[in-house]
């Protein structure tokens, strides 16, 4: 099979099940919608100050988001073995891993697109920079946790203690990113700094990561 | 290699001695700090060797994954390398985490301040920490291969987590501002400076030494017990 066919079809294999259970997407959505209403109510910001959170809170909960996500993502595969079934095919362990990023990069995107505005209503937010650099600064700061999370939780997998073991290497590794985008969208809701140097580095961090994710991604999956 | 160990310890001993004279009684007090100031030998010392051991442990990580299928006893003290430095420099990070407060509060006032080199100490020490956590979490015999990997990711963190926190404080500066050792210093401060840095590097040496030979001896301990129960072990793992 082309690396192409192996790629789709574990792409088609993750949105599938993902479409039979939507356990991520729920989870993940019931959570971020729980941190919006718990930050609200623990700060009870003015319009300005909360321009000068929220950037911060939303992060904060795609972060968790993720976290909940890729705990689940790995674990199907343990069931019925079917982890050592996908060691034992002829296939390229490192698009097994790409397929991975792209669903959930999807999966965490659609969170986004719906939570955002829930965020906006509730913190009365109006953006006085730029705000379609938003729509840059999101798939970009997103692949960035993905890339990340999905290696980690791979490597994670068969410990003890594994899901408190992702966030633990997780949130360590990712503090650049998670403050390139914090900035970035501060900067943008607040209007009075420029998000571009923030967009170039979470650009360079996403190249960096996915490109040695692709390249360990076997020596993980075949850890004995 | 056992040989090494008293003279060695000797040497440390020597130096340390010799370091603690230069800081505390040739190398003068500072005019507007005073005494406090003598942290610094101890500071500057740490600070630079918790990088040494740091990328130490990366290179041992990388020389780990290349030659672990090849040459397995070889790649088991390449492993064994890699634990010993990453704990030596997280010691060693603490360590400058724990002065750096005890200096900044007479001289700056404050504790602590969000400052680029603070901030990126602190990220590194987590990361470290994360690094032996995963040590101690993963199941045996996938222990290696797993923290070998997540070390050469840690270090990749390094340059990036320094430059996005330096551009962090660039954009909002620091509320205090260090002046730091400027040119014209007491020659006297650099040599006992050096000096320390000696000091604790045949410190931290030893240490790595002492730790590197109680680990492999640990791993021989494993591998005799793995070859005698290996069938129950097997089913045990399973």
């Amino acid at each position: 099979m082309s690396g192409w066919k192996q790629f789709t079809a574990h792409l088609r294999k993750e949105f599938l099940l993902e479409w039979r259970s939507r356990d991520a997407i729920n989870g993940m959505l019931f959570f971020s919608l729980l941190i919006a209403v718990v930050f609200s109510l623990a700060f009870d910001p003015t319009a300005a100050a909360s321009r000068a959170i929220a950037g911060g809170i939303i992060w904060i909960a795609v972060l968790f988001g993720i976290v909940i996500a890729l705990n689940q993502a790995w674990l199907r595969e343990t069931r019925h073995n079917v982890l050592d079934a996908i060691r034992l095919a002829p296939a390229e362990p490192a698009l097994l891993f790409l397929a991975k990023a792209v669903a959930n990069f999807v999966f965490v995107t659609a969170l986004e697109l719906i939570s955002t505005p829930v965020f906006v209503i509730f913190y009365n937010l109006h953006p006085l920079g730029e705000s379609w650099k938003l729509l840059l600064l999101l798939p970009l700061a997103t692949w960035a946790l993905i890339v990340n999370g999905t290696f980690f939780a791979a490597l994670s997998l068969r410990t003890r203690n594994r899901e408190l073991l992702l966030p633990l290497i997780l949130f360590p590794l990712s503090i650049p990113a998670l403050l390139g985008a914090v900035q970035a969208t501060t900067a943008i809701l607040t209007g009075t700094d420029s998000p571009d140097l923030w967009m170039k580095m979470l650009l360079a961090y996403d190249v960096i990561y996915t490109v040695a994710g692709l390249l360990l991604f076997e020596t993980v999956l075949s850890a004995e | 290699m056992k040989k090494l160990f008293y003279p060695w310890l000797a040497l440390t001993i020597a130096l340390a001695i010799y370091g603690f004279m230069q800081a505390w009684f040739i190398a003068p007090t500072e005019a507007t700090m005073g005494n406090i100031q003598r942290i610094f030998y101890y500071h500057f010392a740490a600070g630079n060797l918790l990088c040494l051991f740091f990328f130490a442990n990366f290179v041992a990580s990388i020389g780990y994954l290349i030659v672990r299928r090849s040459n397995p006893t070889r790649a088991q003290k390449f492993d064994a390398f890699a634990l010993a430095n990453a704990e030596m420099g997280t010691v060693f990070c603490a360590t400058v985490l724990v002065q750096g407060p005890l200096w900044a509060r007479p001289v700056w006032g404050i504790w602590w301040t969000w400052d680029e080199r603070l901030t990126s100490t602190l990220v590194l020490f987590l990361i470290y920490v994360a690094y032996l956590m995963v040590r101690r979490f993963a199941v045996a015999g996938q222990t290696q291969t797993l923290a070998a990997v997540l070390a050469i990711f840690g270090f990749l963190d390094v340059p990036i987590v320094y430059m996005s926190i330096r551009w962090w404080r660039t954009q909002h500066p620091a509320p205090v501002i260090f002046g730091g050792p400027n040119s014209g210093l007491d020659p006297r401060i650099w040599t006992a400076a050096f000096w320390n840095l000696g000091a604790w590097l045949a410190w931290g040496i030893l240490l790595v030494g002492v730790r590197y030979y109680g680990l492999g001896r640990e791993q021989a301990r494993q591998q005799r017990q793995a070859a005698a129960t290996r069938e129950p072990a097997w089913e045990a793992a399973r």
